[in-house]
């Protein structure tokens, strides 16, 4: 068989297989629902409601993809200039650390100047923690792929370390957690009452800014120069490794934003598991937003979804919250494979 | 001090150290059968979590010892069918393919124990592998019980990497399978097909991958626990990579990294709580980077590593 370019797709054809890709993406749910021996038809209605069926519902789904949109961004960013970033959960805990040191009474300024400065703290951290890995891959040829990831182990090791040790919550009945940020280094919920915070607002802001970036300029146009061809683009006399430099900022900034607004936002103090696995997500999420920095809002408003959803229907259905898992790798597989499809066509012969 | 060095002198230490290798050796052949053939398996993470539970869970179901490490083996196969697929005909990303298989292997794997064991606290137990000395080599002084007094899982072990090793550099087969990772035109030329291949050597690659994840539950411990894999899967690219991708060299690095591995956890009960015992935890970790960077100079990658192939395309 062989691969041949097709002319640019027109529109129905570029929605119609991501479209296709979800649907695959419920047929496999629906089996593995069946396997449990439940209605997938029932299950999916109750993952729905779960996730859109009541004000709380929709609430809940966007605070979720809060921390999903951070992540998704950081990968997006990187994975558009072939910086491969598997290392978003490290620079989010990064992020997280730096909240809690700042936030925790260190510094008593007023919320407008300290919520900026840990913000700033908490992005330096992170793009610092990537910054590593891709020197190391620019100077030395380190593949940054297997960096970044075992990055992420002794991030949390390190994280473990501080909270049994420098951050630990002296009121903490022996819990490793870190002290409760004060008032003046927490971002004001949006709805009094529900758990809803401006951290969701300050993540719909970095996607328009990482998406003027992107579009609108020099970097941006650079970053996907680089992504699509380092060679020519070196040839073009684009400096490959600064840009690279520059993109592993970009993206481990922003990861650590997303433990900022976890912290800062949500939870209020620091502990082990802050996040179930938010960094691998985004991964999953830029990919179903085609690294569009806009659609990595939607995307992740919908991964979010699932997962709050699953977590609702696992309280009455038989069937294990994992699924909301199994759905999202597959649903990353198949968009791959359906996105592939939209700009090749197969020749069996 | 002297106690610190008087660690390496125990037999007991190098028998950890080799049973610490175990998983590592079969996950690193695996990995990099894949990589001689041209195919980067991100998948490893995944495959070894699902190894681990396949191979577990048909011993709880009542199965033989051995026919868990064959179910682990088929489990690992097909999600390696499913990533070739993917990246070999297709040509997808193989940074995307193996991280969405790693997702999607670990997630479908926790789906299955909670399905099939929805009331268990504790991780239910089964009978492991079993330490079998042989004869005469296990009475040689410290090397004897270190490599002869292991379980014969471990041996297998052995047995794979001179199979590997054989197969890869004095077979037709292994020829065909180096080429299509270094110069896959030239394999299509002597009529073999490159997809073939390459879908093959990630199938038989995965396969090991997921024995070694099985070692872990059915020799080296005996449940299968969440998170249990911990990162073995990325040290084993690490491996691959330092042991510059030859069986021998992996081989090596696996046995020095466990015994690094088992030396940090005697180290922990010497020091004793002067030291953080997450330092410890650490070092697999930052040695693999350490690995790393020491080699990165030297690494010759296979030519064609993550290239896809399509006939008549130059």
């Amino acid at each position: 068989m062989r691969l041949e370019p097709k002319p640019a797709p027109s529109l129905a054809v570029t929605l119609a297989y991501p479209a296709g890709a979800i649907l695959a993406t419920l047929a496999i749910a629906g089996l593995l629902v069946l396997a449990a021996g439940a209605s997938p038809l029932s299950v999916f209605t109750l993952v729905a409601r779960g996730a859109a069926g009541s004000q709380f519902a929709l609430l809940e789904t966007l605070t979720r993809a809060t921390p999903l949109i951070f992540t998704g961004l950081a990968v997006a960013v990187a994975f558009r200039a072939k910086l491969w970033n598997i290392g978003a959960e490290a620079q989010l805990y990064a992020g997280a650390v730096l909240t809690v040191v700042l936030g925790t009474g260190a510094l008593p300024l007023p919320a407008f100047l300290l919520i900026p400065l840990i913000m700033i703290a908490a992005m330096t951290a992170g793009a610092l923690l990537l910054l590593g890995p891709a020197l190391l891959k620019t100077r030395l040829g380190v593949d940054e792929v297997v960096t970044t990831l075992l990055l992420n182990f002794i991030m949390l090791l390190v994280v473990s370390m501080l909270l049994e040790g420098v951050l630990k919550d002296p009121m903490g009945l022996g819990w490793p957690q870190s002290e409760r940020v004060i008032a003046e280094a927490k971002l004001p919920r949006i709805v009094q009452g529900k758990r809803l915070h401006y951290g969701f607002v300050i993540a719909i802001v970095s996607a328009l800014i990482v998406w003027v970036v992107m579009k609108k300029t020099a970097l941006g146009y650079e970053m996907r120069a680089v992504g699509h061809n380092p060679e020519a683009a070196r040839f073009a006399g684009i400096p490959v490794n600064t840009v690279l430099a520059k993109t592993a900022l970009l993206s481990g900034g922003l990861a650590a934003l997303a433990g900022f607004s976890e912290v800062s936002g949500l939870k209020g103090n620091l502990t082990l598991d802050l996040s179930p696995g938010f960094g691998y997500t985004g991964i999953v999420v830029a990919m179903l937003a085609m690294l569009n920095p806009l659609g990595v809002v939607a995307a992740a408003i919908f991964v979010a979804g699932i997962f709050v959803g699953a977590d609702a229907m696992s309280r009455t259905a038989e069937v294990p919250s994992y699924i909301a898992n199994v759905m999202t790798a597959t649903a990353l597989l198949t968009m791959v494979t359906a996105i592939m499809l939209t700009r090749y066509r197969i020749r069996w012969r | 001090m002297i106690e610190a060095l008087e660690i390496l002198f125990t037999a007991s230490f190098w028998v950890a150290a080799i049973r610490i290798a175990s998983p590592l050796i079969f996950a690193t052949m695996g990995e990099l059968i894949c990589e001689r053939a041209g195919v980067l398996n991100l998948g490893i993470e995944g495959i070894m979590v699902a190894g681990a539970f396949a191979g577990w869970f048909t011993v709880y179901s009542g199965g033989d010892l051995w026919a868990g490490v064959v179910v682990a083996a088929m489990t690992g196969a097909a999600f390696g069918l499913l990533h070739a697929t993917l990246t070999v005909p297709l040509g997808l990303s193989q940074h995307v393919v193996g991280i969405g298989i790693t997702l999607l292997a670990t997630s479908l794997t926790y789906f299955t124990y909670r399905l099939a064991l929805p009331e268990v606290t504790s991780p239910p137990k089964i009978e492991p592998f079993q330490p079998l000395a042989i004869p005469v080599l296990s009475d040689i002084p410290v090397v004897g019980p270190a490599l002869f007094a292991q379980t014969p899982f471990t041996y297998l072990a052995y047995v794979t990497v001179a199979v590997v090793a054989w197969t890869l550099y004095r077979t037709p087969l292994g020829l065909a399978l180096r080429a299509a990772g270094e110069n896959p035109a030239a394999v299509e030329a002597q009529g073999i097909s490159v997809t073939a291949t390459r879908i093959g050597a990630v199938m038989a690659g995965s396969a090991l991958i997921a024995i070694g994840g099985a070692f872990l539950t059915m020799s080296a411990f005996n449940s299968f626990f969440f998170e249990m894999v911990n990162g073995r899967g990325w040290i084993c690219i690490a491996l691959v990579v330092f042991g510059s991708w030859r069986p021998g060299k992996a081989l090596l690095g696996a046995v020095l990294f466990a015994a690094f591995d088992a030396y940090q956890v005697r180290l922990q009960q010497v020091t004793g709580s002067v030291i953080p015992y997450q330092l410890f935890l650490m070092l697999p970790y930052v040695l693999s980077i350490l690995a790393l960077i020491l080699v990165a100079r030297r690494a010759t990658y296979p030519k064609a590593l993550m290239i896809p192939y399509q006939k008549g395309e130059r």
